[in-house]
């Protein structure tokens, strides 16, 4: 098995924006479905991004153009430790630098709205962080190991032991993809907050840069679900599937929340879901070798 | 077919009058008329933005706005009129405080009639539009080629 890692970070790098786009034109298409209309091509996400590369627009000022380009080679970054078989509490680490980088981004400009936008996407953070860490130290507990394809080759189906764990890491995976009812920093949607919040002031290709980060950091997202789901191909096809439809079905199906409730909701889900499953597994595992 | 054909993102104002061609726009990209089969995206951002759309007529207070909007868009950008009012200023074309139609404060590229203008008449504006960025677009690039 070792050295097929490689393979696999590399065909991340090359396929990753492929896949991610793609994902995102099904998304549009069932979204647009849901609500009785024909809705885009499936090639949309692939002709807006085109598009954004031969907009003429200078930059607001020096500092963005580095700093988003930090933000998608941080995202790229963490895809491929993801991919490589590395630490995966490493991995945290820099997806949050990643995360980082676009804030920066968003309060360099000065702008009010991307201001506001950066704010609440710190704020999405402290409210996603605690669950992924618990989702880790959850999936660690199942496989005994840390490395991506040691868990998921792990015999164990982590579904069936971590159900609150799963449930929880959905719950704030919806505000990395920026998914209603939490897409209250920037939003895909024509119903946008802030006049586009964190990207306010990103047009052109500084915004193609964005969304191209973005399509890589939909691909890795959904590795962290497959994790669940790795111990049969039925299981994988069947809970990947099952997740993404959910996430579409609930953005459509909610209203934006204020970001007081989001926080303190995400929190409530770590606690209840996340610990809730944790706890009594690590106490009911120590008994099993 | 161009890349900004295949999506071109639209902005809206209304710089004043009855306001029943904002509603028209707005209805636009409800899911009846569904503008994002032709790839439009409501932005609401100026800088990600190809297309003004602005309905209605210009005045003395309303036109540094408009302009500041225009000069916010990334180029190529292409506006688009939607009206009786944005075309001359319509019912209101009398009043003492409105100047005109649009083209007083920003180059128009597309008229769209009615008042209100129709949804689907409107789409085709945008389309037409759509259609001019591509003309704009080619003209950039001979324009680059000459300088070479």
């Amino acid at each position: 098995m070792k050295g097929i890692e490689i393979y696999i970070a590399v065909a991340y790098v090359v396929l990753g924006p492929l896949v991610g786009g793609l994902m995102s034109g099904m998304d549009r298409i069932i979204t647009a479905r849901l609500q009785g209309r024909v809705g885009p091509p499936l090639l949309q996400p692939f002709y807006d991004l085109r598009k954004l590369f031969t907009r003429r627009i200078a930059p607001v000022n020096r500092l963005q153009v580095p700093l988003i380009a930090s933000h998608l080679v941080f995202a790229v970054l963490t895809g491929i430790l993801f991919f490589y078989g590395s630490d995966i509490l490493l991995i945290i680490f820099v997806l949050t630098l990643a995360s980082i980088f676009l804030v920066l981004a968003a309060y360099s400009t000065g702008s009010p709205y991307s201001t506001i936008g950066a704010d609440r996407e710190l704020l999405l953070m402290t409210a996603y962080e605690p669950m992924i860490i618990i989702a880790l130290v959850g999936l660690f507990g199942v496989a005994k190991s840390f490395n991506f394809y040691e868990i998921l080759r792990s015999p164990m189906p982590a579904y069936l032991y971590l159900p609150g764990i799963y449930v929880g890491l959905v719950f704030v995976l919806m505000m990395k993809l920026r998914k209603s009812p939490f897409d209250i920093s920037t939003s895909h949607h024509a119903h946008q907050e802030l006049v586009m919040g964190l990207t306010a002031d990103m047009g052109g290709p500084v915004l193609g840069l964005v969304e191209l980060a973005h399509w890589y950091e939909t691909v890795y997202l959904f590795a962290l679900v497959l994790l669940f789901f790795g111990s049969s191909w039925i299981a994988a096809v069947v809970g990947l599937a099952f997740t993404y439809l959910l996430i579409i079905v609930v953005d459509n199906i909610t209203a934006r929340m204020k970001w007081g409730f989001v926080v303190s909701l995400a929190w409530l889900v770590t606690l209840v879901a996340g610990a809730g499953n944790l706890i009594p597994f690590y106490i009911i595992s120590r008994g099993t070798p | 077919m161009s890349s900004v054909e295949r999506s071109p993102w639209l902005i809206h104002y209304d710089a004043s009058s009855c306001n029943g061609c904002d509603i028209e726009v707005l209805a636009c990209l409800t899911p009846v008329y569904d503008a994002e089969r032709f790839g439009c995206i409501l932005t609401g951002d100026p800088k990600q933005a190809d297309i003004l759309l602005v309905t209605g007529s210009v005045n003395h207070l309303n036109a540094p706005i408009l302009k500041n909007i225009y000069e916010q868009m990334p180029e190529p950008r292409a506006v688009v009129a939607i009206g009786a009012c944005a075309y001359s200023g319509g019912v209101f074309s009398e009043c003492y405080n409105v100047s005109g139609g649009v083209a007083n404060a920003i180059p128009v590229d597309v008229y769209v009639p009615g008042c209100a203008a129709k949804p689907e008449s409107i789409l085709n504006g945008v389309l037409r539009a759509a259609k001019v960025l591509k003309e704009k677009e080619r003209a950039a690039k001979r324009r680059k080629g000459a300088k070479e």
